[in-house]
């Protein structure tokens, strides 16, 4: 059974998170029979927090299961001129509206909209708390990349995934950790302790080091973030250079990965600060896997939450 | 004159803790002696309370009554009303007004209110600064001159050192204490939650114990060279209470409160179904400031109010409507109602051993009676003004949305069981 939203990874069972992306896998081996799933159904794309490519993905996902999208701009909205988030979801609910994907800059804000309206929700990402479909991707295209067999229950048994970067603002990480876990990998966090997460009490089994290449060479993928500038990230690193000398993926450092590791990194890409341009283009450089899938998981999780999928 | 026989009073003024008859003349205690050694002469209303506890009117010096300017929240009457039915019998109000009660305008205004409430007694407190903007100091002597007993910015905190030392040496000159809500703005700015196990989990920023920290050694430093009175507003960290007690075996004249939020909640409150179930938003009804913090820190705080580093108990009654707190964490206001809640809180300690009666209720009698200066409250000694309440210890109820009398309904607390219960409070003499 999946859930009525996907709102978080954690919480979510694990053999129901493994669902999520076997059910992926069969609409990747043959979509088009999964073209009317969504016949009839209108996804609302409530961006509040600005994307571009995180709603095409989706609204790619709801046209290739047959479903309509209506999109939300939150720069000419209504929350402009001082309405809440409620009053504002309630009113395009009743505009004929089946589902949600949200995207909003406060962490936990998609329980409050699945709370009020009842409707399914999908979280694109809230705040630095959690991002699901882009760990349900990532996930995915490293089973791809390394073979795993997703009908056992533990597919990602021993393998042992490293994100480097500002891990403390990240919702991606917060979701790959706990799928990662769920499905029975390791995660080792590396980055500057101003980009930090503090405490991973409550992150059972996570592993935190400063610098990456003091385990580069025994993991088996390596995930560079996005250093965000736009976060307010130049008080919190002295310099790009800075930052590429010690935590960018270089051709030299990634000369140590062992030969099999991909490399991902969720985009957009800072060619030069986090990740250099031959190592972005090179072939484990599963950049574009991921975008291609994130498409696929995403008709997973809306044909399982809106279209009575069942895995 | 009214007889209240057989009760068991507690008033640590007077170091009483016995079976007692309470005898109230004319709004005055007029004695409390052996049980039965009262005659019947004069007595028109006669009460048996055994069973019950009396004890000194509470005393409450960090409350919001939002009057002036934010009357859909609380007014002067319904916040007294939710002190008297919480057992208090003495409030002071923050300066957080609109307009801020930075001149004796206001501060008469809010005294003219409170009269006509005649509910409870309202000590206001005034602004250290000029719309509390940390600019400019108030008109502080003209308030003093129309009743104001303490003075603070609370939730504004005064950044500027060099104004706090001024403004310590001037409330000096009319005694004022002098409160400060501790916390360093450019460590806790944009962080709507303790920086914790918690606040890594959610990807939220967090606010540092270190915010506390340095603002109360900072005060306890200004208070070292003024020699004002300093009280540390609601204490979250277990650095605070470090500081606080250093500063008191120092000599210096420094009191701390604790809200019983921070006695009786951590981080993890956030979390609805605690540690493990959390696909959901942080509950804005557990936001406040400061945030509330690990268990260690709530572990501290309740061995500081016990010992009596922590001098005292204060609510931190802050109202707001749902249009404030159904909303997105970060965007939802801070703080949550307290007048009714204190009492039954603090009951719940004492039930599991961690503080005394008598240590309860000098935190909620004699501690603020003597911060803010009112030397005929938050006793029971004969010829004092007849400001006490009574408590059943031992009657069990569960809290209700419509128990609270505030405007304001923002409470974690509703739904919760508790055992002891305020029955009755009286103020001068009359039964509120």
């Amino acid at each position: 059974m999946f859930p009525d939203h996907l709102t978080t990874i954690r919480g979510i069972a694990p053999d129901t998170l493994r669902n999520f992306l076997r059910l992926g896998k069969k609409i990747k081996a043959d979509p088009a029979s999964f073209s009317t799933v969504l016949k009839g159904k209108t996804v609302l794309q409530f961006f509040v927090e600005n994307s571009t490519r995180t709603r095409m993905s989706f609204e790619a996902a709801t046209r290739r299961l047959g479903g309509a999208s209506i999109a939300f701009a939150a720069a000419t909205s209504s929350l402009q001129k001082g309405e809440t988030l409620l009053d504002t979801v309630r009113v395009i609910q009743q505009y004929g509206v089946d589902a949600i994907v949200m995207r909003h800059s406060s962490g936990g804000s998609p329980d409050l909209v699945a709370r009020a309206t009842g409707l399914p929700v999908v979280n694109a990402g809230d705040g630095s708390h959690e991002h699901p479909t882009q760990a349900l991707l990532d996930a995915f295209t490293l089973a791809e990349a390394w073979g795993s067999d997703l009908d056992h229950s533990k597919p990602f048994t021993g393998r042992r995934l490293l994100i480097i970067g500002d891990t403390l603002q990240s919702r991606v990480t917060r979701s790959n950790i706990h799928l990662f876990s769920a499905l029975g990998g390791e995660v080792i966090l590396s980055g500057p302790r101003t980009l930090a997460i503090r405490d991973l009490s409550l992150f059972p089994g996570v592993k935190k080091v400063d610098f990456p290449d003091e385990v580069i060479g025994e993991v088996d993928a390596v995930m560079a973030l996005r250093i965000q500038f736009e976060r307010g990230h130049k008080s919190l690193i002295p310099s790009v250079e800075e930052y590429r000398t010690f935590w960018g993926l270089t051709e030299e450092r990634v000369s140590k990965m062992k030969t099999s590791a991909p490399i991902l990194h969720p985009g957009p890409m800072n060619r030069g600060v986090e990740i250099d341009p031959e190592v972005a283009d090179s072939a484990r450089a599963l950049v574009l896997d991921q975008v291609e899938n994130g498409v696929i998981v995403r008709m997973a999780v809306l044909g399982a939450l809106v279209g009575g999928l069942r895995a | 004159m009214i007889r209240l026989k057989n009760a068991r009073v507690i008033d640590p003024s007077s170091g009483l803790d016995a079976k007692l008859d309470v005898l109230v003349e004319q709004g005055v205690i007029r004695a409390v002696d052996r049980p039965g050694s009262f005659d019947g002469t004069g007595v028109a209303e006669s009460h048996d309370l055994n069973g019950c506890v009396i004890a000194p009117g509470f005393i409450d010096v960090h409350v919001h009554l939002r009057e002036p300017g934010f009357e859909h929240k609380e007014t002067v009457h319904t916040g007294s009303l939710a002190a008297v039915r919480g057992g208090f019998t003495s409030i002071a109000p923050m300066a957080n007004t609109d307009p801020v009660n930075d001149n004796a305008i206001v501060t008469r205004f809010i005294l003219d209110r409170a009269r006509s409430a005649n509910l409870a007694r309202v000590f206001p407190i005034g602004a250290v600064t000029k719309g509390q903007k940390g600019e400019e100091l108030a008109e502080i002597g003209l308030m003093a001159k129309e009743g104001i007993r303490a003075l603070s910015d609370d939730g504004m905190p005064v950044m500027n050192s060099a104004l706090m030392r001024r403004a310590m040496e001037y409330a000096r000159m009319f005694d004022l204490p002098v409160i400060s809500h501790a916390e360093d703005a450019a460590l806790s700015k944009g962080a709507p939650m303790t920086e914790g196990a918690v606040s890594s989990l959610l990807g939220y920023p967090g606010n540092p114990n270190a915010s506390e920290e340095i603002m109360v050694a900072r005060e306890i430093a200004l208070c070292r060279a003024t020699g004002a009175r300093v009280h540390l507003a609601h204490l979250s960290t277990r650095e605070g209470v470090a500081l606080v007690r250093r500063a008191k075996e120092d000599g210096l004249p420094v009191t701390a409160e604790v809200t019983p939020h921070h006695l009786m909640l951590n981080e993890f409150s956030l979390l609805r179904g605690g540690h493990e179930c959390v696909h959901h938003q942080p509950r804005t009804d557990y936001k406040m400031a400061p945030p509330l913090r690990s268990e260690q820190d709530q572990e501290a705080l309740r061995e500081a109010l016990r010992s009596g580093v922590i001098d005292l108990v204060a609510s931190d009654h802050a109202p707001h409507g749902c249009v404030d707190k159904e909303v997105e964490f970060e965007l939802a206001a801070n703080g949550i109602l307290g007048l009714q809640t204190t009492v039954p809180l603090l009951l719940e300690l004492v039930e599991q051993g961690v503080l005394s009666w008598s240590r309860m209720i000098e935190s909620l009698t004699l501690a603020p009676a003597r911060l803010l200066g009112l030397r005929d409250l938050g006793t029971l000694q004969a010829g004092k003004p007849a400001d006490l309440v009574v408590l059943d210890p031992k009657v069990e109820f569960t809290l209700r949305r419509e128990d609270l009398v505030s405007i304001s309904e923002n409470s974690p607390f509703i739904g919760r069981k508790f055992k002891g219960k305020v029955l009755k409070t009286m103020v001068g003499g009359d039964w509120k």
